[in-house]
């Protein structure tokens, strides 16, 4: 069987996780390692009157208590979000101070005050607990609605009304007028739901400082070492990055929570400097559930407006995007240039409008989530189309049909240019796959069961490969976006890949290899992939975005071509031929139909032996290449999800789920499928089951796995996931994206199948049992199944 | 503190350790086997199965001193010589993602397959399903998990 591209090879880094052999942070254990347990604030803001310490130093085993004085002190600098995002009127994000470790004020339950380094974790925890801080609370803003009321408290003084930017995309007076001259207007409220993204394994840090060498070490769950040492270095100045060494190794899940550089990072490194011990940290779940960043947490108005025909006029959204108490790293773009710019959908709209307002709250910060900003545009756009169908009386799938864009490049009125699609091909697959068409028979064998079945699509598009570089530096990006790759063939043959991108879950050390395989036409095994240590790779920019596969590969593919040059070169200089006649397949580089052929591992030989070369050529086969997008991807799909609903306790059960999307060209469709899995069932979770809940002081109601409600096994079905792809058409091997889409068009499939069934459409995620069936009371649909 | 002895992945072992030291502590921390993972502190997400005389436990939830004596097999003790069909079939069937719960995952299929055989019944997908109440997973979607524990049923 062929291990190249569009291959299902099974995946290569399975063994060590099957066998209790992978390598994660916490399972370092460092020579003379200590530990380190925050105290943290019990309460949602308070000022802080002071820290007593002297109790926890006491304390067997402790070797330090440090506080946020002393972290300042030696010159550690705040925590910054990395995307300047202006106002309307042309004025800078507020951006609030944020020091690892609180001085004066703690904005939030989980913000840390101060750190214990002890022999062990369980006295390192119980000094944390002996630490007595003197607080002075303070109101709480809890939720956006608090945060902008008159008169609300102000979580950073430098934020008037909580107001982080006020900021709009689109032509607002077109929008308007197209909209006065509508024949009908939709117009919907719509919360998106905060969540917790819940990686399996907790975030964890192990962190040791050489005073021999003046050298940093940190063992960090990171999905971007890269970005975490330059963030580290240039502006938290804990190390320079000469002297700054960031290894991520197997990383348990991420989904957007371990891109950014946390205070416990932060911490550990500065105290593994003051202790000249190696540090080590690991949240537990709870601390997870008050520290990683959240998702989400949208408040949304919307009117779109169509002419007589069906066809959208104009589109109009206004926005609220809670930031919680300070901006995490890449906080501001995600409300906007992830989301504003995608509220086109997969649709021709002639004028649109965004206006989001960012505040801050006295809640964990929030920051991307799988998908970030694209599943709340999805959510917007494909609530307010099936609306708008119901509403006009039209075939939900023929409204879309009639407003799908149909040709490419398309350029919407907010910023994006589709490069390919075929939108209307993947809903066809989609509802064909689905059996659309038998759904009313369906429906009413479940009513004989006394069951409410309905069915519903999206029709998702998101944007992957956040790019180009300079594009995003304009719009206020605080780093390039491309990415790099190095590929090393070796004197015996084999090949070391580098790459910037970072595997956590995704399976790249199978599918780069299939690309490298292919390509040189060597086998899988002959092939490693090295990622997630500064000191072997020299830069990258890590994993999210779904952008391993559109920007990663392409950069490795960038650095095969010039492998490939060489190779030819030296070939043909050996075999005395032209470079163009040789052909590189089983392990040989060969003139076909001629007896000219080199072993693959020959070539490498003897670009390492050097003994005869071609004139001025150097040593060696090792190439780089830094490969930076044209353009952003844009995978696109249409999920059609069926439900059915006990009337008498609200329960819905996703019976049947089924995708077609549109990936480009899929290099092994066993990892992409896995992908559209594991996102469908957050997307899942999102509209049934999930939602990270605070009451009105600020305190976390769902901070356990006792209370926030996990997707599990029988919260989900099998799923049918299809694909309709068609090329990308601007980067080199024609690749979109998979990481997100399953997360981006489930919610509004689901919650359009949700509110088909039981005929009222003001149901909001989580669509929990108590929702659904006070819906259908109100909507008398229960009388209608019984 | 207190001396427990026991038998892991067929080899005795024995340590002092402090009485509240926990089974799964015990294991990751002073026998170093690191395969047996902690997802959470209030025993739901089953990334830290294991077998304590053949049957899948929590080692989250229990001492070590209450494992005094006890058969306990981890997930770097499961294959004989190779790996176990169970492993094998969450390589067959992309079982995993991240890595993080697998282990886990794999100690509650081999229970799960092992008791539905011993009782006769019929390990279908919703049963399946049902079993993996315990074990959470963020990646897979659960799909390719089920599909593996079903490949394992009829091999094992």
């Amino acid at each position: 069987m062929s291990e190249g591209i569009g291959a299902p090879v099974k995946r290569k880094e399975d063994k060590r996780f099957i066998t209790g052999k992978g390598k994660y942070t916490d399972d370092i254990r460092m020579e003379n390692q200590a530990y380190a347990a925050f105290a943290r604030s019990p309460h949602a803001h308070a000022e802080i009157n002071g820290i007593e310490t002297s109790a926890a130093e006491a304390m067997s085993g402790v070797i330090a208590v440090l506080d946020g004085a002393q972290l300042t002190g030696d010159g550690i600098g705040n925590l910054i979000c990395g995307w300047a995002i202006s106002s309307k009127d042309g004025s800078p994000m507020n951006m609030g101070a944020w020091s690892a470790l609180a001085t004066e004020k703690v904005r939030y339950v989980g913000d840390a005050v101060a750190v214990v380094i002890a022999e062990s974790k369980e006295e390192a925890q119980a000094a944390a607990e002996a630490i007595e801080v003197s607080y002075n609370e303070l109101p709480v803003a809890a939720n956006i609605a608090a945060a902008l009321a008159d008169g609300a408290p102000q979580v950073h003084e430098n934020a008037p009304g909580n107001v982080i930017y006020d900021w709009e995309l689109g032509d607002g007076d077109a929008t308007a007028a197209a909209l006065a001259g509508a024949a009908h207007v939709t117009e919907m409220d719509i919360t998106n739901n905060r969540l917790a993204p819940n990686a399996m394994e907790p975030r964890s840090a192990v962190a040791t400082y050489d005073d021999a060498e003046d050298h940093y070490t940190l063992y960090s769950t990171s999905q971007n070492p890269h970005v975490a040492r330059l963030v580290l270095s240039a502006f938290y100045q804990v190390a320079p990055e000469h002297k700054l060494r960031v290894i991520a190794p197997d990383v348990g899940g991420g989904f957007g929570s371990k891109i950014y550089i946390y205070p416990e990072e932060i911490v550990c490194l500065w105290a593994s400097m003051k202790t000249r011990r190696s540090v080590k940290w690991t949240a537990e779940r709870t601390e997870a559930f008050l520290t990683d960043a959240h998702g989400r947490d949208h408040v949304t108005k919307a009117r779109m407006g169509f002419d007589s025909d069906g066809r959208i006029v104009g589109f109009k959204v206004s926005t609220k995007a809670n930031f919680g108490a300070y901006m995490s790293l890449f906080s501001s773009a995600v409300p906007t240039y992830l989301y504003a710019t995608l509220l086109s959908g997969t649709y021709d709209i002639p004028a649109i409008h965004c206006e989001v307002l960012a505040c801050y709250t006295n809640t964990v910060p929030v920051d991307a989530y799988r998908g970030a900003g694209r599943p709340e545009a999805s959510f917007v756009v494909e609530r307010l189309m099936e609306t708008a169908a119901r509403e006009m009386g039209k075939d939900p799938a023929e409204l879309r049909r009639v407003n799908f864009v149909k040709e490419f490049p398309y350029q919407t009125q907010v910023i994006m240019n589709y490069d390919s699609g075929d939108f209307e091909g993947n809903m066809n697959q989609a509802m064909e796959a689905a059996d659309w068409a038998g759904f009313t028979a369906r429906k009413a064998e479940a009513a004989n069961r006394g069951k409410l079945r309905g069915i519903g699509m999206a029709c998702y598009i998101e944007a992957c490969g956040i790019a180009p570089s300079a594009a995003v530096g304009s719009l206020g990006a605080g780093v390039g976006l491309w990415e790099s790759a190095e590929v090393r063939v070796n004197p015996v043959g084999t090949i070391e890949v580098l790459t910037g991108s970072h595997s956590h879950g995704q399976g790249h050390e199978t599918t780069f290899a299939q690309v490298v395989a292919e390509r040189f036409g060597v086998p899988l095994d002959s092939i490693q992939i090295v990622h997630g240590d500064t000191d072997k790779v020299q830069f990258g920019m890590g994993t999210y975005g779904s952008r391993s596969g559109p920007v990663g590969i392409s950069a490795i593919v960038k650095a095969c071509d010039k492998v490939e040059v060489k190779v030819r070169k030296i070939a043909a200089h050996l075999l005395e031929c032209n470079p163009d006649d040789l052909v590189l397949e089983d392990s040989q580089v060969k003139v076909p139909g001629t007896n000219k052929a080199l072993g693959w591992h020959e070539v490498g030989l003897a670009a390492y032996t050097a003994h005869n070369l071609p004139a001025d050529m150097e040593p060696g086969l090792k190439e780089g290449a830094f490969y930076d997008p044209e353009n952003f991807t844009f995978p696109m799909g249409c999920f059609v999800a069926e439900v059915e609903i006990d009337p008498g306790t609200g329960k819905t059960d996703v019976v049947k789920f089924v995708a077609s999307d549109d990936f480009g060209v899929i290099i092994n469709p066993m990892i992409v499928e896995g992908q559209v899995h594991g996102g469908i069932a957050q997307g899942v979770g999102q509209a049934l089951l999930e939602e990270m809940v605070y009451d009105e002081s600020g305190q976390p109601v769902s901070g356990s796995y006792m209370d926030y409600t996990m997707p599990r096994a029988e919260d989900v079905p099998s799923f049918v996931v299809e694909h309709h792809n068609t090329r990308c058409a601007t980067n080199p091997l024609g690749i979109k994206g998979c990481g997100e889409a399953g997360a981006i068009g489930s919610p509004p499939a689901v919650i359009n199948a949700i509110t088909d069934a039981i005929g009222n459409n003001d149901v909001s995620m989580p669509a929990t049992p108590a929702k659904v069936w006070a819906a259908i009371q109100a909507s008398g649909t229960s009388m209608a199944a019984e | 503190m207190s001396t427990v002895s026991m038998t892991v992945n067929g080899k005795a072992v024995s340590a002092d350790v402090e009485d509240r030291t926990l089974l799964v502590d015990y294991i990751r921390e002073h026998l170093r086997l690191t395969g047996t993972h902690v997802g959470c502190d209030t025993s739901q997400c089953g990334t830290c199965v294991v077998h304590v005389e053949g049957k899948a436990v929590k080692s989250c939830t229990m001492l070590a001193a209450a494992a005094e004596g006890a058969e306990v097999t981890t997930i770097e003790g499961v294959a004989n010589g190779d790996l176990h069909p169970m492993q094998r079939a969450f390589n067959d069937n992309h079982g995993l993602q991240c890595g993080f719960c697998t282990p886990g995952m794999i100690m509650s299929g081999i229970d799960m397959v092992n008791r539905y055989k011993a009782e006769g019944r019929t390990l279908d997908e919703a049963a399946i399903r049902h079993e993996l109440e315990g074990n959470i997973c963020r990646c897979t979607g659960y799909h390719n998990i089920v599909k593996s524990i079903a490949q394992a049923a009829s091999e094992m």
